[in-house]
Parts: structure tokens; sequence; C-alpha cells
């Protein structure tokens, strides 16, 4: 009981708009490169679990099960879980309690997400997630809500659209240094601002794209982590949390079940001071205000604060605590799941001294990913260390 | 620490052709308060984890999981959903109990198919977009290619499945939660409508409505909790290929790997000798036959002897679907191996009324996900948490 579980290996696809491959593809692809990553094959692999977002983006019914396959989970125990946008992340849970159990020793971990199947664009997939009673005659959609969430974000704190629009800034340029990045780009504040108003506060570049993509991870017990690798990366904790799905009821200006998610994680690596005791974050992003709500969600700063940290250097890849180095969503792309997942490998790669040119030079020992879905509601929260 | 995990609560809606009355929310309510009680809880202060089964599709309604909360008392809590089988939600929350980290947990599955408008063109969606969908396959279609392709391999006759259904939908009858129960003869079977030959309306379990809440629990939390738990002593699953055109449309590998990761953790080796009962998936008559011979539960005779012989008899020597099984009890989707689960923990407790099995002290419970799945989930329960035998 209480095993220790390893992540030691990772593998991802380009991120892009529209990708030729099927979804099974980008899921063979991602999978095997991370198998490769770490010199392991398939048949090493004793279970297989998979995340992707709506079923409605590639139109099958039981996307998990036709997925299957292209995951390498042919004659495995296999299986998909699901909290919306949170599912990227979470599936780094689901592989854990999987290895922690102590009745499975290997699980490759696959997101896969192909958006683009949706034709003309994938929004439309959305307008069915809301309470068929009381919100779909509205016809909300996602950038709208977002925008409530946003509005009052800003307005609670006294927020200026200029000190949030540099999280884009620095998340896009991150994201020059990523190999697979959709929408990397060296943009000002001024770019930002000037971008198409889509919904007030929203703006184009607020935003994150529609993108295809896989990205897959291989969780090992400590035993066999310590034969692959010389450098395993420790799941210290996991945590998820699902608020109401009333989420008109809410206060929209903190997300407090990103403060739960984040606690029971925390308590599981045994961090009491997370601002001091995390190096590198990786919040979710999909909009350039959620990475600071998230930060705060996470407890990486007060209420209100977050911004500000920004403004002041603190969250750039050389600060003192560097958020989405990656280039996160908002700069490698936003495969639904396939991000969350991103997110985890981005810490890694950093904590084994991988990145490359995103390289963080204070050489992280302890990093934060989190992600974040259905109707503003649900927070997942990862904790790796080495 | 113990890594025993058992059964401490269970509830369940009826099973019902429609409910205009109640919404999905109020048919998960229902069933959650009724397993909370059984299990002598408070979901606000002794749960740690809820694991919730559905399928978008289905529940007509994207990313669904944004409505699972609220009332199974789950709010703010680690809940999340699994796209799968309810037993695959049992296998989730059983990862999650032997952890260590949590000690209570609860597994939600419901369905209301009477609110479906095209319950085949939605699951003709499961079908692979590019090499099946353009062919225009109703999944009944499919089924009906496999049962002639099993029929045909094994001998099995079209009576020996008829005889399934007859036999389930007659133990239907003393299931109170049941509803598709009838009394049948194999004249019936006769002016049946075919659907796709040899297919019968009648060879197909019919959807209903339901929830289905389990409450599971550590060893320390179960003994404390409940005086008669019911312990899981072990736990598969399986996906085979999604392909309808590599696949062996006689014998359900997965099924078979699902059953022996289950026997292994539950140390049996003579699945037939050491399990009383079985609650297996019977989606479609031929199913149940076919599922029983992946899982090594047949005698010497077969599954076709074992139904002609009145062996799987709810009074037989090894009584397969004594609750009447999804032909009658009614198909539930994600429900389906759930409301299995459900009905054997009432018979592990004594608790099956007429329906009682004498000395019922050990079952197996086996889930697919249906057609054009190959997803496959077993389970074995004991009164005593270890290999009880007969």
């Amino acid at each position: 009981m209480g095993n220790r579980v390893a992540i030691v290996g990772a593998g991802m696809t380009k991120f892009v708009r529209r990708a030729q491959e099927t979804g099974k593809e980008l899921s063979y692809h991602a999978a095997k490169m991370a198998l490769e990553s770490c010199g392991m094959t398939l048949d090493q692999i004793d279970a297989v679990v998979l995340g992707t977002a709506p079923d409605t983006f590639d139109g099958v019914h039981m996307k998990g099960e036709y997925l299957s396959d292209g995951a390498g989970a042919w004659g495995k125990p296999y299986m998909r879980s699901y909290v919306g946008g949170g599912t990227g992340v979470f599936s780094v849970a689901q592989g854990w309690y999987h290895i922690a159990s102590g009745l499975i020793d290997t699980c490759l971990v696959v997101c896969e997400e192909k958006m683009s199947s949706y034709q003309p664009h994938a929004q439309a997939a959305f307008l069915t997630i809301f309470d068929h009673t009381t919100e779909r005659p509205l016809k909300p959609n996602l950038l709208w809500i977002f925008a409530l969430e946003m509005n009052r974000y800003m307005n609670t704190y006294g927020l200026r659209k200029e000190d949030i629009a540099l999280v884009a800034v620095k998340n896009k340029n991150n994201a020059l240094d990523h190999p697979c990045a959709q929408i990397a780009k060296a943009v000002t504040v001024k770019d930002i601002l000037n971008s198409e108003v889509l919904a007030w506060p929203v703006q184009r570049l607020d935003v994150s794209p529609v993108s295809d993509g896989a990205v897959a991870l291989i969780l090992t017990n400590e035993t066999i982590a310590h034969r692959v690798t010389n450098k395993p990366v420790w799941v210290e904790g996991v945590g998820w949390a699902l608020d109401t799905s009333y989420w008109t009821n809410r206060d929209l200006c903190y997300p407090r079940y990103v403060e739960e998610a984040a606690r029971m994680a925390y308590k599981m690596a045994g961090i009491t001071d997370p601002r001091h005791q995390i190096h590198v974050a990786e919040p979710y992003d999909p909009f350039d205000y959620k990475e600071l709500h998230h930060m705060e969600g996470l407890m990486l700063c007060g209420k209100g604060e977050a911004p500000q940290l920004t403004v002041d250097g603190v969250t750039q890849r050389d600060g003192e605590l560097p958020t989405c180095p990656s280039g996160g969503l908002l700069g490698v792309g936003n495969p639904i799941a396939a991000a969350g997942l991103m997110k985890v490998a981005e810490l890694f790669w950093q904590l084994r001294g991988e990145a490359g040119k995103r390289q963080i030079a204070r050489k992280p020992k302890r990093g934060v990913a989190q992600a974040w879905g259905d109707l503003m509601q649900v927070g997942t929260v990862v904790v790796v260390g080495i | 620490m113990s890594d025993r995990v058992a059964i401490i609560g269970i509830g369940a809606t009826q099973f019902r052709s429609i409910s205009p009355d109640l919404s999905y929310k109020e048919l998960m309510f229902e069933a959650a308060v009724k397993a909370y009680e059984d299990a002598g809880i408070n979901p606000r202060k002794d749960v740690d984890t809820f694991v919730t089964c559905a399928e978008d599709y289905i529940e007509g309604t994207s990313i669904f999981d944004e409505y699972v909360p609220d009332q199974i008392g789950a709010a703010l809590k680690p809940v999340h959903t699994i796209g799968g089988d309810g037993l695959h939600g049992l296998a989730t929350a059983f990862l999650q109990i032997r952890t260590g980290r949590f000690e209570v947990a609860v597994i939600e599955a419901h369905c209301k198919p009477s609110n479906m408008l095209t319950p085949d063109g939605i699951e003709a969606c499961g079908q692979d977009p590019i090499y099946n969908r353009p062919l225009e396959l109703n999944t009944h279609f499919i089924a009906g290619l496999e049962m002639n392709r099993f029929c045909y391999e094994t001998g099995i006759t079209y009576d020996h499945c008829a005889k399934v259904v007859i036999k389930n939908r007659k133990n239907a009858l003393n299931n109170p939660i049941a509803g598709r129960a009838a009394k049948l003869t194999l004249d019936d079977f006769k002016y049946a409508d075919g659907i796709a030959c040899p297919l019968t309306d009648l060879d197909v379990a019919q959807p209903v409505d339901g929830a289905v809440v389990i409450v599971i629990a550590s060893e320390a939390k179960a003994q404390a909790l409940k005086k008669n738990p019911i312990w899981i002593t072990g736990i598969g699953w399986c996906n085979g290929t999604p392909s309808l055109e590599s696949r062996d449309w006689v014998r359900p590998e997965y099924v078979t790997k699902a059953a022996e990761m289950a026997y292994q953790m539950a140390k049996i080796t003579d699945p037939r000798k050491e399990i009383c009962f079985a609650e297996i998936d019977d989606r479609y008559s031929y199913k149940e036959l076919q599922h029983m011979m992946a899982l090594k539960l047949c005698c010497e005779c077969g599954a076709g002897q074992c139904i002609e012989r009145g062996i799987t008899d709810i009074r037989g020597e090894f009584p397969v679907n004594p609750s009447g099984g999804a032909l009658g009890m009614g198909y539930l989707y994600e429900a389906t191996g759930l409301a299995r689960l459900y009905c054997a923990v009432e018979q592990l407790r004594g608790d099956a009324g007429k329906n009682q099995i004498k000395n019922a002290k050990t079952a197996l419970i086996q889930a697919w996900r249906g057609l054009p799945t190959t997803s496959a989930v077993v389970t074995i329960l004991s009164v005593s948490g270890g290999n009880d035998g007969k």
C-alpha cells in the first residue's frame, strides 16, 4: 500500500489546428514516443489509461473505446477517465492510483484530442454542455461565460486588462522555444489589446486556440522506475475536486474547487508552504486571466495578488516562480485533455533538466500542474518532484 | 494495513420502461439516499471519493460529469467520471481505496433511455467513423451476424438462446426492482419479430430507466460500519480490439483475460466449483452462453447443455442470472453492471426474497459494454473475504 509512483517517460505530438492523422494515430504516435523515451516496449505495460474530452468533438460515441487500440490498450486493462477540461491532469492521478494500489506495476497514460473534426468550429460542441432546462434556451457559449468570470475577477480586485494581457505575452513568447507549439509568437501587450473583441473583456489573443494533438506518459512503481531510468520524477501528490453544477450560484472571482484539489495534493506531498516549496508551476491557462485565477487557487499567492507577480516578472522563466515555462495553452495550443497532460510532461522535462531552450536555469526540484474544466467547476492538481 | 475492500452499502431505484415523474437527477438521488442509509454514512462527512459512470451521447449532454455532484452529496469533493460500465467504476474505486489514501468510496451509474429519441442512431455513432459507419450498420444487425457465427461454430442452437431468455425473464418475476419480467415459452419465439436473423426482438434486452449507487470501504472502515460487509475478492478488466473486422466473433478473449485477472486475485483455480452463482452480461440472449464459455463456467457438456439441462436455472446446480439479468431486469446502459452487482450483494446477504439461492457465499459478476465494444469487467464477491468455495 502507498507505493511510490514515478514518471519515467514522456512523448508528445505537435499541436496543430488540423492534423492529418486520425485520433487513433495521434494517440499511437504519442504513446510510441513515450515508450521509446524510456526504452520500454508495449509488452512491458500492464495497464493503459486514456483521457479525452467530449465525444462530440469527434462525433464518436464511446470515444474511449474507439481510441483504445491506437492508445496501445489491445488485450490490456484499460479505462477512460473524464472530468471535462480537467481530464489531462486527472489522467496522471488515474495512472497514480493504478500503481499506488499495488495491483499494476506499469501504466501508459495517453491523452488525445482532435477538435478539428468538428465543422465548422469546435466551439459549437460546447453548446450542449449547458443545463437543458435553465441555460440552453439562452444559447450561451464558453466565451460568454468566461467573459463573465473574467469581468468578475477584474471587478473584484480592480485589475487592468493590460496586466492580465502580460500573461498571454509571457506564454506566447515562452512557446517560441517549444518544438510542438501551435501559436508561439513574439507579441506585445499592445497586440493583445488591439486584437478582435470576442465577448468583452475577452479578446482573440486572450484565448487559447482550437487544436489537435496527443501526449503520453509512462508511470511505473519504484522498483521498475529505478531499473528504467536514473532520473525518475515522482508523483508526490494528486488532488481533484468538483464543485456544484449550479455555477450561477457561486462567486466566480475565486476558484474554490482548485483550492480544495490543491489542498488534497499538497497534503499528500507534505507541502505546507506552496509559495516556497514549489519551484515551477503549470497552471491551466486556456485564457490569460485563468493562469492568474489558478495561481491564487493553488495558493501560490494571495487572492488578487497574481497579476502583480506577473507585472513584477516573478513568473517569467528566469523569475522566482516560473509559471507556464512550456508556453502553456496560450502558446503551445489547447487540444483539451492533451494540453493538460502536456503540462505534466513539461514538469517532467524541466525537473530532469531536459527542457532544452525552455530549461529553467534555477534547477527546479518540485513542480505543480493544474487543469480546470466543466462549468468553471473542477480542479485537478498533480505535484511532482525529484 | 489490509488490502481488503468491501461493499457496505447498496441502493437502487426501480427499473422501469418509462419514468416521466423523475429526472435523472432524481433517480440518482433516490439510489444514493438508499445506499447511504444502507451503509449508515453521511456523504458530506464520511465519503472520501466519488466515481460516476456515464457516456455523453447517452445523456444527451456534453461533458456530462458536470451534472453529477449535487444529487449524490458530492459537491466540492473528489468526484470524477469513468467512461465505462458501473463495474469499471467499481474497479476504479477499488484501486483508489487500495492506495491507502481513501477509506470510503461511492460508485454511481444511471440511465434514462426513455428520454432518448434515437437510440439506434446513438449506438451506431459508436462504430468506427471511417470503416464502418458508411455501411450504415444497425448495432443489432452486428449482433445478429455474431449470433449466427457463434451458433454455427459452437453447435449452440437458437432454442438454447431462447431458453436463456425464458429463464432470465422468469427469474425477474420474483425480483421486485426488475422492469422486464415475463413468462415466456418457446412458442413465443416462433412469433417473435425478427430483427437481424437469427436475432429476434425477444433476444434483445430492452432498455429501462434507473440508477444504482454502491458504497465500498477499506477493511477497517467496513468492519466499523457494517456487520456483514460483502468482500470484493477479485476484479479484472480488459479491452480487446475495437475493430469489427479483426476480432474473434466466437470467443471474446477480453472476457477471458478480465476473468483471469479476477480469478488470480481471488485465488480461484476452478471457477465452476469455487463460485456459487454468476450474474453474466446478457445484452443479447446468446451473449450469456458466449460469456459463460469465456468465463470458464460451463461444465464438460458445454454452454448449450447447461441451459438445456437446467443447470443454470435458479434452482439448478449453478444459477446464472438469478436476478433476471439484463433480459429480465432491463438494459441499463452504463448502469447494467452495477444493477447486477446490487442483486448479487442481496443474494450474498440472504436478502433476495423468493429468488434466494441457498448457501450463496461467492458470486461472479461480469459486464460488457455492448456493441461495438470489446470491453469487459469481471468481479468476484464473497461473504467471508476468503475463498469460500461452495
